[in-house]
């Protein structure tokens, strides 16, 4: 189901804002949850989406990566634990293990909200230099990216008098 | 003409669901009816009420009804008229 151009049209006479563009630069899960949340609802609010994955986000457009994200648990003050254990061998892993098991039981997995995405007419951009400096070349890149861009071409969108950018 | 008293076309039950995904079926479902069709959602995410009602705004849909039935879990009835 893409977004009726007049869908879009409609959303912007009403005065509101119209598209919405988030830079994804973590790679973990709690920082990846709340940018794809926003991302499926927006066409369901009538906007468009642009996501643009920069450092470790863009990990998460990569063949491997995707099937690999992991919840710091270093340095992460909102998890059930005493936050020195977090330094614990296995600690990554535990915690990742314990809020997968818990968010996957609501929410479509990270593969599947970039599926989500995607079949409501957003798109997704990886950003070119951290593919340069991350050794990512566009053969490891997920088949759902639309285009390799860089800080030119976001500025560009964020510029945009109609358009939300966030970062996180 | 729809009123409060309208028999929806067609029920949603999004029950057990959180934010976002029953905002995101519904946006699904009511393109499926048609427009001044009545839509049925049943929701027990605690955000439903403003989440829906933003929506609507945004869509240009109209809520026609809401109703809380008391839990646990609180289920929230709503009853949407597809615009265009």
């Amino acid at each position: 189901m893409v977004l009726a151009a007049e869908q879009v049209q409609e959303a912007a006479k009403q005065g509101f804002k119209k598209k919405l563009v988030i830079v994804v630069s973590k790679g973990t899960i709690d920082m990846l949850y709340p940018a794809f949340v926003l991302a499926t609802t927006a066409p369901a609010m009538g906007m468009e989406v642009d996501l643009y994955f920069t450092f470790w986000g863009l990990k998460v457009l990569t063949k491997k990566g995707v099937k690999s994200v992991k919840i710091g648990s270093v340095g992460n003050p909102g998890l059930p634990l005493p936050n020195l254990m977090g330094i614990l061998p296995g600690m990554t892993a535990m915690a990742t293990n314990m809020m997968k098991k818990r968010i996957e039981k609501y929410w479509p997995s990270v593969p599947n909200m970039i599926k989500m995405v995607k079949e409501s007419g957003g798109r997704i951009h990886a950003c070119s230099p951290t593919m340069g400096f991350m050794g990512v070349e566009e053969k490891d890149l997920i088949p759902e990216v639309d285009g390799i861009v860089g800080a030119s071409t976001f500025l560009r969108w964020a510029s945009d008098p109609e358009t939300v950018t966030l970062f996180i | 003409m729809a009123t409060s008293l309208s028999k929806p076309d067609r029920t949603l039950d999004q029950r057990g669901l959180l934010c976002p995904l029953p905002v995101i079926n519904v946006n699904k479902a009511i393109q499926e009816i048609s427009s001044g069709q009545v839509l049925e959602v049943l929701a027990t995410d605690p955000g439903s009420k403003p989440d829906f009602d933003a929506w609507s705004k945004s869509r240009g849909h109209r809520i026609i009804s809401v109703v809380e039935e008391q839990g646990p879990p609180k289920v929230y009835r709503f009853l949407i008229q597809r615009s265009k």
